[in-house]
This record gives C-alpha cells, structure tokens and sequence, in this order.
C-alpha cells in the first residue's frame, strides 16, 4: 500500500458518516506504532484501523481513550483530563475507554517508571487542542464568521457578538473533514479549569460500589479455572506427577503442564484445572509431583548475605561514576569513615494475586483479559511467542488490583496462553496467596560499602559508595569490568558538591527470580546513600539539613527540596527532650522527593511522630492525586523498612503469606503532610515513585537523633531500637 | 444444594460444605465486588457481612452462611453503607481499589456498633484490612467524615 496517496484535506481525519454515527476520529493510524504527537495523526484507508484518541458522536457523545493501565495511580484521570482540558470538555461529561495494547494506539500503552504523565503531558495537549481547532474552524465556516470571534466552552462553540451556539456533536462531521492542526495553540496554564486542579477520579465511584472490574472478575461463557503448582526450590525441573487423586477430586476436569516464562527464568508447572476455582485449588492439593532440585536446595539466605560482605571485601568493582581523585583524598584526609548497609528482599505483594483469563480459540486467535502493565508488549510479545498475528489478538486491560513493578512481567499470562492452547477453552489461572509471596519475582536486596572523608573543618571531600548486588535479569554471566545503571541508580545523581568521587559496582549472582519494584533500586540505595550523609554530617558535627545544604551552593531542585523540607518541618525549631528529627532526599531516574521525619523514643521502641514530605514536579496535573501518591509511597517504604521481607532457606522462599510477610496495617501508619513544589516551571517529573526512597533514610536518620542508635541494616524492628 | 440470602436474594448454589463462602459468591453466585486476597483472614478483601457482623469469607464455609443474612458491597445500599460510600468518593480514599469493598465493609459495621468514633476505635476496627497502596490516612478521615454526614 502506498503511503503517499492519502488526499491532504482529509489526511489526519477519516470520517465515519453511514458507518456508524462517529462522526469525528482523531487517532493514530494502525501502522503507526507512534509515538501519540500530532504529527503522527493520521487518516486510515480502514476507519476501524484508526486508533482513536478523541471520539465524538453526532449526538455529542464524548469519548476519551486512555492508553495507561490504572494500577491506582489515577491515569484513568490524568490521561483524559490532558485532552479534555484542550478540548473544552468536562471529564464528568465524557466516556472513558481503556486501550488493549493494540499497535494502533501507539507504543507507549504501559504503566511502569513514573512515565505517564511524562511521556503524555505535552502530546495528548496537543490532540486535544488540535480537535478543538478544528471543531472551531467548523463552526465559523458554517456561520460566516473569523473563526477570532468564537470560543470553545463545555463541549460547545460559542460565537461570542451573536452568541450563537453549535454543540460538537453538530459540528463533529463538518470537522472531520478540515485538516489536522500541525501546531495547534495549547491554552495558557492560567486559563486550565482541570490540570493543576485537585480533581476526582472517574474510576472511584466503580470502586466503592463493587462494579469496578479488576484482571480477577473477568468471565466469559465456558470458562474453567487453573491453580498451578510451581517447583518450591528455584531453577528446580518437573520430573514427573502422579495426577490420580487429583483427578478424583470433584469438578476437576483436566491436569497439565505449562511453562512459567519469566525472561531468564523459566520453569515448568502442573496445572489442574476445574469447574471451580475452589475445585481447582482441592485438586491441586491432591497432587504428587517430583521435582529434580538439581542442588539448587543449598541456597540460603544466611550463606548469601555472608557471601555478599564477602564480595564487599575482596573485590573492588567496577566504576559507575569518577570525578577528582577519591583515593588519594580518601588516603590523605584528616577525618574519614567508613560504614556498610544492608538490606532485604522483599515482595510486590498486591492484593490482587497475579491472574490471568485466556481464550485461544479457532482460526489461530487469542483473547487475554488481565490486570497488566504492559498491555502494548503483551500484543506483540505474545504475538511472537505463540505464533499468532498481531491482528488476531485482543487485549483487555482491566483495572489492576496493584501494580508496584510486579505486573510489568507477563509469567502469569504465559501460563494461562498455554492452558487454553492446551484445552481449547478459555481458561483463568488465579496464583493463590502462597504463589505470590513463594515464587516472587522480588525486588532484590542491595549491599553498599561506603567511604567518606572530610577537611578537618568538616567539609565534605571525598565520596565512596559500592553497591554489591545482582542485576534485574537475573544472569549468572556478567562482564565485571562493568557497572550496571540500575543495580547503581541514582548514586552518582545527587547534587551534593563534593571534590572526590567514586562510585563503584561489584556484581554477585543470585539464583532467584528478581524483579523492579516501585521505585527500583533507588528504594534501597537511596537508605544506605543519605544515611551515610547523616555520619559525615554527624562527624562534622552538623545536622543534617545545614549539612546538606552546605553542599549545596548552585541552585538546584535538591536545594529547592531541602528548603522546602526546612521550611514545612520548622527544622530550627527545638524538639522535645527524647525525640529526635532526620532528613533525606534522593534524585533518580522517575523524579524527586524528600522527607523531614520526627520521632520519639517510646519504651524499647520508637514513634513516628510527624512526616514531612516533599515532592518535587514543576508541572502537576492533579495535586490530590501526588498527595495519594505520596502517602501511599511513605506507606510502602515504611514497610519495606521495618517488616520481615522475604528471606530463604534450603533454595525456596521462607515466608508464605501476609501473617509472616506483613504489611503496614492502618494502625502503625503515621499520617503523611505532602507538599509539592511547582515551581520548577516547565519541567515534568514523576509521581508515583519518588516518595519511596527517601523514607527509609529520613527515617533513620531520624531514630541516630533521638536514640544515638546507628541502623545500617534493614529491616528493624520499630519496636525494639535498642 | 445450599441456599443462601444475599443481599436479600436468594441463591440456590451446588457448593460442597467446607467451600469457602468467598467462592460462592464470586464464581457461583457472580458477585465480584468481594475480593480475593489472601485465603487465610489476613487481609480483609474478602470481608462481608452475615446477620451483620463482619467476617472474612475467604476462610467462612459457605454452610455456616446457610440460612443467614448475607450483605456484599453491592447490597451495601442503607444509610450507614451509602454514608460511608459518599465520604469514600469526597476523600478520594481509593488508589488500585481491590481492598476497597473490604475496607467499605469494614468501616460500615464499625459506624453501626460505634456512630462516632475515636482514632483509636479506627485503629481496632480496621486493623483487619490490609491495603498495599497506604490509603490508611484517608480511611480514617474518611470513617470521621461519614460519622459526621449519618
């Protein structure tokens, strides 16, 4: 097909006029596999190929298309409000679709590193403006007017001398046939009645009535269900299984195998599939299955751990980041120190298990409804996998009941495309509790040696931090003569001023399946990188923030952020006898955050007293929406600090559900005061990670003021500091 | 064949006894605004109420449910449950969501036994019901702010 035959009038529009009672598309074309700008808009010899962005009815009917899976971060909002604010829409007056991966709806449809806003913000403006335009050049042709004298309000064209009014739904078909805006005007922020605003979220009504369908409600006619029983020791191989009994069992219907595909690590499990989940479950307990740990049974935590202090000390890394000359500094600086932290494994654990509904059916087709991050890569992953046409699968992406990193990996949906290959019946696999927090994939641990001199005035010189750990994909062979930028993220963006710097990272296998987390590897480096800033500044003898701040001579969003903090949490202002007050910030990849945190001992423990937390964006859609974030950031970290995380013994995983891997509960939850700073102007940084990983430190950091006591390993007991 | 009263319905489901309720209501009656999260009363998602308390139907035999009076999220309908539907969509307390039916049941049967109650009557009360997104802070002032609207 030729490209260049498209009529220029009509080039970026296609009109539906006797399909159907469309009558205004704006979307990208199904080759496009886009980026969504305006430039790549474009008309489509087949209307139903067309990816549509804006859809207007001629009955007014308003539809938005979001291309971000809702894992409760609010893009169901968000992302629609981006084109309803351009577009002069109300997004109480819209309706609001969820897109399935297709290619036609551009490469962007995930959810994953603080991108959405991101990656959307300027873009989806533009589509929306672009519609805008164009309805309003519709209305001044068909009234004779200069299109100057009309203006767009709540989904109508107003001619202000007359004030005369056509509603887009009467303009929509005269419209479609105008030419795209290239460059269409974008508003003025002071003008915006959504973006910047705190606004309610379409999706929470669905959420407090029951309705909202999550991955786990999906049902289609015929439909069976799947536990599956997975090898216990990682990396160990099915031998055999005896399914007798389990076959027996009432309302059991089949049993077989199926392959867990988790990028390197792939296993293989024995599914029993049933009338009923509960059936399913029964059947699978019934089961004898033989596995061949092939050794992988030695691997403990306990041995781990030591091998990771072990590969701390013998071996020197390779370097991440260089700048003056750390080792003569280091060698020759009047005050130095040295410190190592530690932290845990820990779990995604979302409250809805991983589950998946899959119907392979005739004609090599394939039907996925789930809760997923990454619809866009299911499309044309599992396309390739399986040997289907992209055109012949179709992606549902429900609400997700959590997300956290943990649904960014498709394992769980590998399964169920196997099953239903097998049975040809749509078939919905639901890992139990106990698969979820035995099988992982987790967020590993990072260990971090750090070094740090100062002048003998107690100025910050020389800098060290070596991060010993494995790499997310999980491979045993690794170049070590060089460093890993995510296993050593953020390290070498802090701001702080310091002469002489060395970052370094030394590599260490770890046979288990691993996996991002909310906030990645910034969620434990940013713990062991600014508590080791808290004693350089306790060698000083300085606090914290003049510490900090005295690092920081140029003007920076990190100085921006700590004034702030400085500001919000009365940092000068004298606390009382026993509690003491931390702080800690950290740059990374999906934006900035900080936290001032006040503690009190209490008995053998301590309590949180008052959190502070600031978040840095510049631009904010929806500042309500940060504050969820925020809170629910601090919420995850404060967990990840002081409960149990996972830990193994004899090659499996120790813990099994939320009784010995706990949660926050709402009892231990201090209240969180969020403030974003706006003023970075027309930067755009992310919201939902960055209240992770400067808790754990501001935490810390907190507990060395009130307590004296120094925690460089985590978890602790909040309980029992001393 | 074992008969239950939701939300003043009643089902005929062919469950055997020792099926947890939870399944019940979600694969065979088709209710699934009750959650499943862990299986073993850890988290809550699953709570429903039977002859008005609170309980976790993930570890309820559907045949102790037999007879009684079953209310779900979506029976949820009186003035308390509406009260504290309302102050969940004022405070914007959900994120994911998934816990939220729990969370909504929860805080319900709390409002009836006590219609005003303190943070630490909060903290007793919904202590059972796990949410991994941390939207605790907005359930509290949510429950303060539903007590005040019944």
């Amino acid at each position: 097909m030729n490209n260049n035959n498209s009529n220029i009038d009509r080039r970026n529009f296609i009109r539906l006029t006797g399909i159907t009672s469309t009558a205004f598309i704006l979307g990208l074309s199904a080759k496009a596999n886009a980026l969504v700008t305006v430039e790549n808009l474009s008309a489509a010899a087949d209307p139903f190929e067309l990816g549509a962005y804006i859809m207007i009815n001629k009955n007014g009917e308003i539809t938005l298309f979001n291309s971000k899976p809702e894992i409760g971060q609010g893009t169901f909002q968000s992302i629609p409000a981006l084109m309803a604010e351009e577009l002069e829409v109300s997004l109480d007056n819209v309706i609001i679709k969820q897109t399935g991966g297709e290619k036609k709806y551009g490469f962007m449809q995930f959810a994953g590193g603080s991108m959405s806003i991101r990656s959307e913000y300027h873009n989806l403006r533009k589509v929306g403006a672009a519609a805008r335009e164009m309805l309003l050049k519709a209305a001044s042709t068909q009234w004779n007017v200069p299109v100057t004298e009309c203006y767009a309000s709540e989904a109508t064209i107003i001619h202000r001398p007359s004030g005369k009014k056509l509603g887009y739904g009467e303009l929509a078909e005269a419209a479609s046939k105008l030419e795209v805006p290239k460059s269409p005007t974008l508003k003025d922020p002071k003008d915006f009645k959504i973006l910047g605003k705190p606004s309610a979220r379409p999706d929470i009504p669905l959420k407090v009535n029951g309705t909202a369908q999550f991955g786990i409600d999906a049902k289609v006619p015929g439909m069976v269900y799947a536990s599956i029983e997975r090898c216990p020791v990682f990396y160990s191989k099915l031998v055999s299984f005896d399914a007798t009994a389990a076959k027996k069992v009432k309302g059991v219907i089949a049993v077989e195998t199926c392959e867990r595909i988790h990028e390197i690590y792939k296993t293989t499990g024995v599914a029993v599939i049933a009338e009923t989940y509960w059936a399913a479950v029964q059947g699978r307990k019934a089961l004898i299955v033989k596995w061949d740990n092939d050794g992988h049974e030695t691997f403990n935590s306990k041995d781990f751990e030591q091998s990771l202090r072990d590969a701390a000390k013998k071996e020197t890394g390779a370097v991440a980041h260089q700048q003056g000359d750390f080792d003569h500094a280091f060698t020759t600086a009047p005050i130095k120190l040295e410190a190592f932290y530690e932290t845990p494994v820990v779990s995604h654990s979302p409250i809805e298990p991983m589950n998946c509904l899959a119907s392979y059916t005739e004609g090599n087709k394939l039907e996925i409804w789930t809760s997923t991050q990454v619809p866009g890569s299911l499309v044309t992953d599992f396309a390739k996998e399986y040997n289907i046409p992209e055109a012949n699968m179709k992606v549902h992406t429900l609400f997700n009941g959590g997300g956290f990193g943990r649904r960014l990996y498709p394992d769980y949906v590998h399964e169920a495309v196997q099953l239903t290959k097998k049975l040809r019946k749509p078939v919905k696999t639901i890992w139990t509790r106990e698969d979820d927090t035995q099988q992982g994939p987790f967020r590993p641990m990072t260990y971090s040696a750090m070094k740090g001199a100062l002048t003998a005035d107690g100025k910050a010189l020389a800098f060290q931090h070596k991060v010993i750990a494995p790499t997310l994909d999980m491979k045993k062979d690794y170049d070590k003569s060089k460093s890993d930028e995510t296993m050593t993220e953020g390290i070498s963006e802090q701001k702080y001023e310091i002469e002489h710097m060395k970052n370094l990272y030394v590599h260490h296998y770890m046979p288990a399946p691993l996996a991002a987390w909310r906030a990645v590897t910034s969620t434990t480096l940013a713990f062991s990188h600014e508590c080791f800033i808290d004693e350089m500044a306790f060698a000083a003898k300085k606090d914290g923030m003049t510490f900090r701040l005295g690092m920081l001579t140029k003007e920076s969003d990190t100085k921006n952020v700590l004034n702030k903090l400085k500001e919000v949490s009365n940092w000068d202002k004298p606390l009382p006898a026993g509690w003491g007050r931390g702080v800690a910030q950290y740059e990374f990849f999906a934006g900035q955050g900080g936290y001032v945190i006040e503690v009190s001992k209490k008995g053998l423990g301590i309590k949180i007293e008052k959190v502070y937390a600031v978040i840095d964006l510049g631009t904010v859609v929806n500042p309500d929406m940060v504050r969820a974030q925020v809170e629910g950031a601090a919420t995850m970290a404060l967990t990840a600090a002081t409960k149990n995380g996972i830990t193994f013994d004899k090659g499996k995983t120790v813990q099994s559900n939320y009784h010995n891997n706990p949660l926050v509960r709402i009892n231990e939850m201090p209240k969180v005061e969020v403030h974003i700073l706006t003023n970075g102007g027309p930067k755009i940084k992310g919201v939902g990670e960055p209240g992770l990983p400067p808790f754990a430190p501001a935490l810390c950091n907190a507990i060395f003021a009130a307590t004296g006591k120094r925690i460089r390993r985590l978890p602790f007991d909040i309980n029992k500091i001393v | 064949m074992i008969q239950l009263n939701i939300n003043n319905k009643v089902y005929e489901v062919d469950a055997s006894a020792e099926m947890p309720l939870l399944w019940a209501i979600r694969d065979l009656v088709g209710l699934t605004g009750t959650k499943f999260g862990c299986g073993m009363a850890q988290c809550g998602a699953c709570t429903v109420h039977v002859d008005g308390t609170p309980v976790r139907s993930c570890s309820f035999p559907v045949a102790a449910a037999a007879g009684k009076k079953i209310t779900t999220i979506e029976g949820m309908t009186e003035k308390i449950g509406e009260a504290v539907k309302k102050a969940w969509i004022e405070l914007q307390v959900p994120q994911c969501g998934y816990c939220q039916s729990g969370q909504i049941m929860s805080a319900t049967a709390l409002l009836k036994s006590k219609p005003h109650p303190t943070d630490a009557d909060i903290d007793a009360a919904m202590q059972g019901n796990l949410c991994r997104c941390g939207t605790y802070q907005r359930i509290r002032s949510a429950i303060h702010r539903a007590a005040e609207m019944i």
